[in-house]
Protein backbone atom coordinates (compact mmCIF):
# COMPACT_ATOMS: atom_id res chain seq x y z
CA UNK A 1 0.00 0.00 0.00
CA UNK A 2 1.23 3.46 -0.85
CA UNK A 3 2.58 5.13 2.28
CA UNK A 4 -0.08 7.05 4.10
CA UNK A 5 -3.18 6.08 2.13
CA UNK A 6 -4.95 4.43 5.07
CA UNK A 7 -3.65 7.20 7.34
CA UNK A 8 -5.32 9.82 5.15
CA UNK A 9 -8.55 7.87 5.03
CA UNK A 10 -8.62 7.52 8.82
CA UNK A 11 -7.97 11.26 9.20
CA UNK A 12 -10.93 11.99 6.95
CA UNK A 13 -13.23 9.91 9.17
CA UNK A 14 -11.62 10.88 12.48
CA UNK A 15 -11.46 14.62 11.71
CA UNK A 16 -15.11 14.66 10.66
CA UNK A 17 -16.11 13.09 13.99
CA UNK A 18 -13.80 15.42 15.94
CA UNK A 19 -14.90 18.69 14.32
CA UNK A 20 -18.55 17.66 14.59
CA UNK A 21 -17.98 17.05 18.31
CA UNK A 22 -16.46 20.50 18.76
CA UNK A 23 -19.37 22.21 17.00
CA UNK A 24 -22.05 20.21 18.82
CA UNK A 25 -20.40 20.92 22.16
CA UNK A 26 -21.08 24.62 21.63
CA UNK A 27 -24.72 23.76 22.38
CA UNK A 28 -23.88 22.43 25.83
CA UNK A 29 -25.85 24.54 28.29
CA UNK A 30 -27.63 26.35 25.44
CA UNK A 31 -30.09 23.69 24.23
CA UNK A 32 -33.74 24.75 23.93
CA UNK A 33 -34.61 22.54 26.92
CA UNK A 34 -32.75 20.22 29.25
CA UNK A 35 -33.47 16.93 27.46
CA UNK A 36 -32.34 18.33 24.13
CA UNK A 37 -29.24 19.72 25.74
CA UNK A 38 -28.48 16.20 26.99
CA UNK A 39 -29.30 14.64 23.64
CA UNK A 40 -26.88 16.85 21.71
CA UNK A 41 -24.19 16.38 24.36
CA UNK A 42 -24.66 12.61 24.10
CA UNK A 43 -24.41 12.70 20.32
CA UNK A 44 -21.27 14.82 20.66
CA UNK A 45 -19.85 12.28 23.12
CA UNK A 46 -20.46 9.41 20.68
CA UNK A 47 -18.63 11.43 18.04
CA UNK A 48 -15.77 12.13 20.41
CA UNK A 49 -15.43 8.44 21.21
CA UNK A 50 -15.32 7.61 17.52
CA UNK A 51 -12.81 10.41 16.82
CA UNK A 52 -10.63 9.11 19.64
CA UNK A 53 -10.63 5.56 18.28
CA UNK A 54 -10.04 6.60 14.65
CA UNK A 55 -7.27 9.11 15.38
CA UNK A 56 -5.60 6.70 17.78
CA UNK A 57 -5.56 4.11 15.00
CA UNK A 58 -4.39 6.74 12.48
CA UNK A 59 -1.41 7.44 14.77
CA UNK A 60 -0.61 3.72 14.95
CA UNK A 61 -0.88 3.34 11.15
CA UNK A 62 1.36 6.36 10.57
CA UNK A 63 4.00 4.82 12.83
CA UNK A 64 5.66 8.07 13.91
CA UNK A 65 4.54 7.84 17.51
CA UNK A 66 1.82 10.49 17.27
CA UNK A 67 -1.10 9.99 19.65
CA UNK A 68 -4.74 10.92 19.06
CA UNK A 69 -4.13 14.11 21.06
CA UNK A 70 -1.10 15.04 18.93
CA UNK A 71 -3.22 14.65 15.82
CA UNK A 72 -6.15 16.61 17.24
CA UNK A 73 -4.22 19.50 18.75
CA UNK A 74 -1.00 19.82 16.79
CA UNK A 75 -2.07 19.93 13.16
CA UNK A 76 -2.98 23.05 11.21
CA UNK A 77 -6.07 23.72 9.16
CA UNK A 78 -4.69 22.48 5.84
CA UNK A 79 -3.82 19.13 7.40
CA UNK A 80 -7.43 18.49 8.44
CA UNK A 81 -9.59 16.36 6.13
CA UNK A 82 -12.99 16.65 7.78
CA UNK A 83 -15.92 17.26 5.43
CA UNK A 84 -16.93 20.93 5.18
CA UNK A 85 -20.45 20.30 6.49
CA UNK A 86 -19.31 19.74 10.08
CA UNK A 87 -17.24 22.93 10.35
CA UNK A 88 -20.12 25.23 9.38
CA UNK A 89 -21.44 27.34 12.27
CA UNK A 90 -24.38 25.88 14.19
CA UNK A 91 -26.91 28.50 13.17
CA UNK A 92 -30.30 28.11 14.82
CA UNK A 93 -31.63 24.86 16.24
CA UNK A 94 -33.32 23.87 12.96
CA UNK A 95 -30.01 24.36 11.17
CA UNK A 96 -28.07 22.20 13.64
CA UNK A 97 -30.61 19.38 13.60
CA UNK A 98 -31.06 19.44 9.82
CA UNK A 99 -27.29 19.24 9.42
CA UNK A 100 -27.05 16.39 11.92
CA UNK A 101 -29.79 14.54 10.09
CA UNK A 102 -28.08 14.83 6.69
CA UNK A 103 -24.83 13.77 8.31
CA UNK A 104 -25.99 10.89 10.50
CA UNK A 105 -28.06 9.38 7.66
CA UNK A 106 -24.81 9.36 5.65
CA UNK A 107 -22.65 8.04 8.46
CA UNK A 108 -25.07 5.28 9.39
CA UNK A 109 -24.81 3.90 5.84
CA UNK A 110 -21.06 4.53 5.57
CA UNK A 111 -20.16 2.81 8.84
CA UNK A 112 -22.53 -0.07 8.15
CA UNK A 113 -20.52 -0.73 4.95
CA UNK A 114 -17.21 -0.25 6.79
CA UNK A 115 -18.15 -2.83 9.42
CA UNK A 116 -17.23 -5.49 6.83
CA UNK A 117 -13.95 -3.74 5.93
CA UNK A 118 -10.93 -5.96 5.29
CA UNK A 119 -9.13 -3.88 7.95
CA UNK A 120 -10.16 -5.51 11.25
CA UNK A 121 -9.54 -2.43 13.45
CA UNK A 122 -11.56 -0.14 11.20
CA UNK A 123 -14.31 -2.78 10.99
CA UNK A 124 -14.42 -3.02 14.80
CA UNK A 125 -14.76 0.74 15.24
CA UNK A 126 -17.42 0.79 12.51
CA UNK A 127 -19.50 -1.97 14.13
CA UNK A 128 -19.48 -0.04 17.38
CA UNK A 129 -20.41 3.23 15.64
CA UNK A 130 -23.37 1.83 13.69
CA UNK A 131 -25.19 1.03 16.94
CA UNK A 132 -24.80 4.62 18.12
CA UNK A 133 -25.58 6.18 14.75
CA UNK A 134 -28.90 4.35 14.60
CA UNK A 135 -29.97 6.46 17.58
CA UNK A 136 -28.63 9.65 15.97
CA UNK A 137 -30.66 9.08 12.79
CA UNK A 138 -33.75 8.35 14.84
CA UNK A 139 -33.39 11.44 16.97
CA UNK A 140 -32.54 13.88 14.18
CA UNK A 141 -35.17 12.59 11.76
CA UNK A 142 -37.83 12.93 14.45
CA UNK A 143 -36.84 16.60 14.77
CA UNK A 144 -36.98 17.17 11.04
CA UNK A 145 -40.54 15.82 11.18
CA UNK A 146 -41.42 18.22 13.98
CA UNK A 147 -39.96 21.21 12.16
CA UNK A 148 -41.58 20.31 8.84
CA UNK A 149 -45.00 19.53 10.28
CA UNK A 150 -44.88 22.20 12.98
CA UNK A 151 -45.58 25.90 12.54
CA UNK A 152 -44.98 28.08 9.48
CA UNK A 153 -41.93 29.46 11.24
CA UNK A 154 -40.42 26.07 12.08
CA UNK A 155 -41.01 24.84 8.54
CA UNK A 156 -39.46 27.97 7.04
CA UNK A 157 -36.40 27.60 9.27
CA UNK A 158 -35.93 23.95 8.35
CA UNK A 159 -36.33 24.75 4.64
CA UNK A 160 -33.83 27.61 4.80
CA UNK A 161 -31.36 25.32 6.57
CA UNK A 162 -31.81 22.59 3.97
CA UNK A 163 -31.26 25.07 1.15
CA UNK A 164 -28.11 26.42 2.79
CA UNK A 165 -26.62 23.05 3.70
CA UNK A 166 -27.44 21.20 0.50
CA UNK A 167 -24.40 22.49 -1.42
CA UNK A 168 -22.12 20.81 1.13
CA UNK A 169 -23.56 17.33 0.60
CA UNK A 170 -21.99 16.65 -2.81
CA UNK A 171 -18.61 16.29 -1.18
CA UNK A 172 -19.75 13.39 0.98
CA UNK A 173 -19.64 11.13 -2.06
CA UNK A 174 -16.46 12.42 -3.69
CA UNK A 175 -13.79 9.80 -4.25
CA UNK A 176 -10.10 10.33 -4.92
CA UNK A 177 -7.06 8.07 -5.29
CA UNK A 178 -7.17 7.29 -1.54
CA UNK A 179 -10.60 5.72 -2.02
CA UNK A 180 -9.60 3.98 -5.24
CA UNK A 181 -6.69 2.22 -3.61
CA UNK A 182 -8.55 1.25 -0.45
CA UNK A 183 -11.66 0.07 -2.31
CA UNK A 184 -9.46 -2.26 -4.32
CA UNK A 185 -8.19 -3.73 -1.05
CA UNK A 186 -11.74 -3.99 0.35
CA UNK A 187 -10.81 -1.60 3.16
CA UNK A 188 -12.93 1.36 2.08
CA UNK A 189 -16.33 1.38 0.44
CA UNK A 190 -17.69 2.69 -2.85
CA UNK A 191 -19.24 6.09 -2.11
CA UNK A 192 -21.36 6.10 -5.26
CA UNK A 193 -23.32 3.13 -3.93
CA UNK A 194 -23.81 4.94 -0.65
CA UNK A 195 -25.11 7.97 -2.51
CA UNK A 196 -28.19 6.24 -3.90
CA UNK A 197 -28.97 4.74 -0.47
CA UNK A 198 -28.51 8.11 1.23
CA UNK A 199 -30.69 9.89 -1.33
CA UNK A 200 -33.44 7.35 -0.78
CA UNK A 201 -33.45 7.91 3.01
CA UNK A 202 -33.03 11.68 2.87
CA UNK A 203 -35.37 12.49 0.01
CA UNK A 204 -38.08 10.33 1.57
CA UNK A 205 -37.70 12.05 4.94
CA UNK A 206 -37.71 15.54 3.40
CA UNK A 207 -40.84 14.84 1.39
CA UNK A 208 -42.56 13.19 4.36
CA UNK A 209 -41.94 16.32 6.42
CA UNK A 210 -43.61 18.51 3.83
CA UNK A 211 -40.29 20.14 2.92
CA UNK A 212 -38.86 20.64 -0.54
CA UNK A 213 -35.74 18.99 -1.85
CA UNK A 214 -33.33 21.83 -2.77
CA UNK A 215 -32.75 22.15 -6.49
CA UNK A 216 -29.39 23.93 -6.49
CA UNK A 217 -26.87 22.01 -8.53
CA UNK A 218 -23.71 23.78 -7.37
CA UNK A 219 -21.75 21.72 -4.87
CA UNK A 220 -18.96 23.14 -2.73
CA UNK A 221 -15.88 20.96 -2.40
CA UNK A 222 -12.29 21.08 -1.16
CA UNK A 223 -11.89 19.09 2.06
CA UNK A 224 -10.36 16.07 0.31
CA UNK A 225 -7.34 18.31 -0.35
CA UNK A 226 -7.50 19.97 3.04
CA UNK A 227 -9.13 23.13 1.68
CA UNK A 228 -11.68 24.49 4.11
CA UNK A 229 -14.19 27.26 4.70
CA UNK A 230 -13.06 30.25 6.75
CA UNK A 231 -14.79 28.77 9.79
CA UNK A 232 -12.37 25.91 10.51
CA UNK A 233 -9.41 28.13 11.40
CA UNK A 234 -11.36 29.93 14.10
CA UNK A 235 -12.60 26.63 15.51
CA UNK A 236 -9.11 25.18 15.69
CA UNK A 237 -7.76 28.34 17.31
CA UNK A 238 -10.21 27.82 20.15
CA UNK A 239 -9.93 24.03 20.31
CA UNK A 240 -6.14 23.89 20.16
CA UNK A 241 -5.26 26.89 22.29
CA UNK A 242 -4.73 25.18 25.63
CA UNK A 243 -2.52 22.24 24.58
CA UNK A 244 -0.46 24.57 22.39
CA UNK A 245 -0.05 27.34 24.95
CA UNK A 246 0.65 24.88 27.77
CA UNK A 247 2.23 21.84 26.11
CA UNK A 248 2.90 20.14 29.44
CA UNK A 249 -0.64 20.53 30.74
CA UNK A 250 -2.10 17.25 31.96
CA UNK A 251 -5.68 16.45 32.89
CA UNK B 1 1.50 -17.63 38.56
CA UNK B 2 -0.35 -20.50 40.25
CA UNK B 3 -3.88 -21.31 39.16
CA UNK B 4 -5.33 -20.45 42.58
CA UNK B 5 -3.60 -17.07 42.45
CA UNK B 6 -4.89 -16.42 38.93
CA UNK B 7 -8.44 -17.28 39.95
CA UNK B 8 -8.18 -14.96 42.92
CA UNK B 9 -6.97 -12.14 40.70
CA UNK B 10 -9.73 -12.68 38.15
CA UNK B 11 -12.30 -12.68 40.96
CA UNK B 12 -10.90 -9.41 42.33
CA UNK B 13 -10.92 -7.78 38.87
CA UNK B 14 -14.47 -8.99 38.25
CA UNK B 15 -15.60 -7.40 41.53
CA UNK B 16 -14.50 -3.85 40.54
CA UNK B 17 -17.67 -1.72 40.64
CA UNK B 18 -18.79 0.35 37.68
CA UNK B 19 -17.88 3.99 38.54
CA UNK B 20 -21.22 5.31 37.32
CA UNK B 21 -23.54 2.57 38.62
CA UNK B 22 -21.65 1.15 41.63
CA UNK B 23 -24.26 -1.55 42.38
CA UNK B 24 -23.05 -3.61 39.44
CA UNK B 25 -19.52 -4.76 38.68
CA UNK B 26 -17.56 -4.35 35.46
CA UNK B 27 -17.97 -8.09 35.00
CA UNK B 28 -21.80 -7.93 35.47
CA UNK B 29 -21.83 -5.17 32.89
CA UNK B 30 -19.77 -7.08 30.34
CA UNK B 31 -17.13 -4.36 30.18
CA UNK B 32 -14.48 -6.79 31.45
CA UNK B 33 -13.92 -9.10 28.49
CA UNK B 34 -10.86 -11.18 29.30
CA UNK B 35 -7.84 -11.59 31.55
CA UNK B 36 -4.79 -13.15 29.91
CA UNK B 37 -1.66 -14.40 31.63
CA UNK B 38 1.34 -14.24 29.30
CA UNK B 39 5.11 -14.24 29.60
CA UNK B 40 4.97 -10.44 29.47
CA UNK B 41 2.60 -10.30 32.43
CA UNK B 42 -1.12 -9.77 32.80
CA UNK B 43 -3.29 -8.40 30.01
CA UNK B 44 -6.76 -7.16 30.89
CA UNK B 45 -9.17 -6.59 28.01
CA UNK B 46 -12.10 -4.21 28.36
CA UNK B 47 -14.71 -2.86 25.97
CA UNK B 48 -16.71 0.40 26.25
CA UNK B 49 -20.49 0.40 26.53
CA UNK B 50 -20.55 3.48 24.27
CA UNK B 51 -17.46 4.53 22.33
CA UNK B 52 -17.30 7.87 24.15
CA UNK B 53 -18.04 6.49 27.60
CA UNK B 54 -16.07 8.71 30.00
CA UNK B 55 -16.03 5.98 32.68
CA UNK B 56 -13.53 3.90 30.68
CA UNK B 57 -10.55 5.89 31.92
CA UNK B 58 -11.69 5.43 35.50
CA UNK B 59 -12.23 1.70 34.96
CA UNK B 60 -8.76 1.34 33.42
CA UNK B 61 -7.28 3.26 36.39
CA UNK B 62 -9.16 1.06 38.88
CA UNK B 63 -7.84 -2.07 37.17
CA UNK B 64 -4.29 -0.70 37.14
CA UNK B 65 -4.34 0.17 40.84
CA UNK B 66 -5.78 -3.25 41.75
CA UNK B 67 -3.03 -4.99 39.79
CA UNK B 68 -0.35 -2.81 41.38
CA UNK B 69 -1.68 -3.58 44.85
CA UNK B 70 -1.60 -7.28 44.00
CA UNK B 71 2.11 -6.84 43.31
CA UNK B 72 1.92 -7.21 39.55
CA UNK B 73 4.38 -4.89 37.86
CA UNK B 74 3.95 -6.07 34.27
CA UNK B 75 0.45 -5.45 33.01
CA UNK B 76 -1.51 -3.93 30.14
CA UNK B 77 -5.08 -2.72 30.00
CA UNK B 78 -6.30 -2.91 26.41
CA UNK B 79 -9.55 -1.56 25.04
CA UNK B 80 -11.24 -3.40 22.18
CA UNK B 81 -14.32 -2.45 20.12
CA UNK B 82 -15.10 -5.80 18.57
CA UNK B 83 -17.39 -7.59 19.28
CA UNK B 84 -19.34 -4.42 20.06
CA UNK B 85 -20.81 -4.29 23.54
CA UNK B 86 -24.45 -5.29 23.89
CA UNK B 87 -26.87 -5.10 26.79
CA UNK B 88 -27.53 -8.82 26.16
CA UNK B 89 -24.32 -9.43 28.12
CA UNK B 90 -25.99 -8.21 31.32
CA UNK B 91 -26.99 -11.18 33.45
CA UNK B 92 -30.50 -11.47 34.90
CA UNK B 93 -29.00 -10.91 38.35
CA UNK B 94 -27.34 -7.70 37.14
CA UNK B 95 -30.61 -6.51 35.61
CA UNK B 96 -32.36 -7.08 38.93
CA UNK B 97 -29.65 -5.07 40.72
CA UNK B 98 -30.24 -2.22 38.28
CA UNK B 99 -33.99 -2.29 38.89
CA UNK B 100 -33.56 -2.19 42.67
CA UNK B 101 -31.16 0.73 42.20
CA UNK B 102 -33.92 2.64 40.34
CA UNK B 103 -32.81 2.10 36.76
CA UNK B 104 -35.21 0.22 34.48
CA UNK B 105 -33.08 -2.58 33.02
CA UNK B 106 -32.76 -3.18 29.27
CA UNK B 107 -34.91 -5.72 27.48
CA UNK B 108 -33.30 -8.15 25.08
CA UNK B 109 -31.81 -6.20 22.16
CA UNK B 110 -34.23 -7.81 19.71
CA UNK B 111 -37.08 -6.09 21.56
CA UNK B 112 -35.58 -2.65 21.05
CA UNK B 113 -35.58 -3.02 17.27
CA UNK B 114 -39.24 -2.06 17.53
CA UNK B 115 -38.34 1.40 18.78
CA UNK B 116 -35.94 1.86 15.89
CA UNK B 117 -38.84 1.58 13.49
CA UNK B 118 -40.79 4.05 15.55
CA UNK B 119 -42.89 1.80 17.76
CA UNK B 120 -43.11 2.45 21.46
CA UNK B 121 -42.05 -0.23 23.87
CA UNK B 122 -43.29 -0.87 27.35
CA UNK B 123 -40.82 -0.15 30.12
CA UNK B 124 -42.03 -0.88 33.64
CA UNK B 125 -41.39 1.74 36.32
CA UNK B 126 -38.55 0.45 38.57
CA UNK B 127 -40.21 2.05 41.62
CA UNK B 128 -43.89 1.11 41.48
CA UNK B 129 -43.87 -1.48 38.68
CA UNK B 130 -46.51 0.34 36.63
CA UNK B 131 -46.37 -0.22 32.90
CA UNK B 132 -47.93 3.18 32.23
CA UNK B 133 -44.71 5.01 31.49
CA UNK B 134 -43.54 7.35 28.76
CA UNK B 135 -40.20 8.23 27.27
CA UNK B 136 -39.14 11.82 27.97
CA UNK B 137 -35.88 11.67 26.06
CA UNK B 138 -33.98 9.07 24.05
CA UNK B 139 -30.83 10.44 25.67
CA UNK B 140 -30.59 10.46 29.47
CA UNK B 141 -28.05 11.30 32.14
CA UNK B 142 -25.43 9.16 30.41
CA UNK B 143 -25.08 7.88 26.84
CA UNK B 144 -26.26 4.41 27.86
CA UNK B 145 -29.53 5.58 29.40
CA UNK B 146 -32.82 7.10 28.23
CA UNK B 147 -35.10 9.21 30.40
CA UNK B 148 -38.60 7.96 31.25
CA UNK B 149 -41.43 9.04 33.51
CA UNK B 150 -44.03 6.92 35.27
CA UNK B 151 -47.63 8.08 34.71
CA UNK B 152 -48.80 6.44 37.95
CA UNK B 153 -46.25 7.44 40.59
CA UNK B 154 -45.02 10.36 38.43
CA UNK B 155 -41.39 9.63 39.25
CA UNK B 156 -38.86 10.17 36.48
CA UNK B 157 -36.44 7.30 36.00
CA UNK B 158 -33.51 6.19 33.87
CA UNK B 159 -33.87 3.28 31.49
CA UNK B 160 -30.75 1.41 30.43
CA UNK B 161 -31.01 1.52 26.63
CA UNK B 162 -30.80 -1.69 24.68
CA UNK B 163 -27.85 -1.82 22.37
Amino acid sequence: MKQGTLFKYLLRLGDTALINTQRLSEWTGHGPFLEEDLALTNIALDNLGRANALLNYAGTVEGKGRTEDDLAFHRDERDFYNILLVELPNGDYANTLTKQFLLSAYEEILYRKLSTSADPVLAGIAKKSVKELTYHVRHTSSWLKRFGNGTDESRAKAQTSLNELWRYTGELFEQNDVDAELIQKNIATELHTIKSEWEKVVLEAITECGLEVPSNAFMQRGSREGKHTEHLGFMLAEMQFLPRAYPDAKW
Amino acid sequence: MEKAERDKLIAALSAIPDPEIPVITISDLGVLRDVKFTKEGVEVIITPTYSGCPAMKQIADDIASLLKQAGIAQYKVNMVYDPPWTTDWLSDAAKEKLRVYGIAPPEHSSVDKRTLIGKDKIIACPRCGSEKTKMISQFGSTACKALFQCSDCHEPFDHFKCL
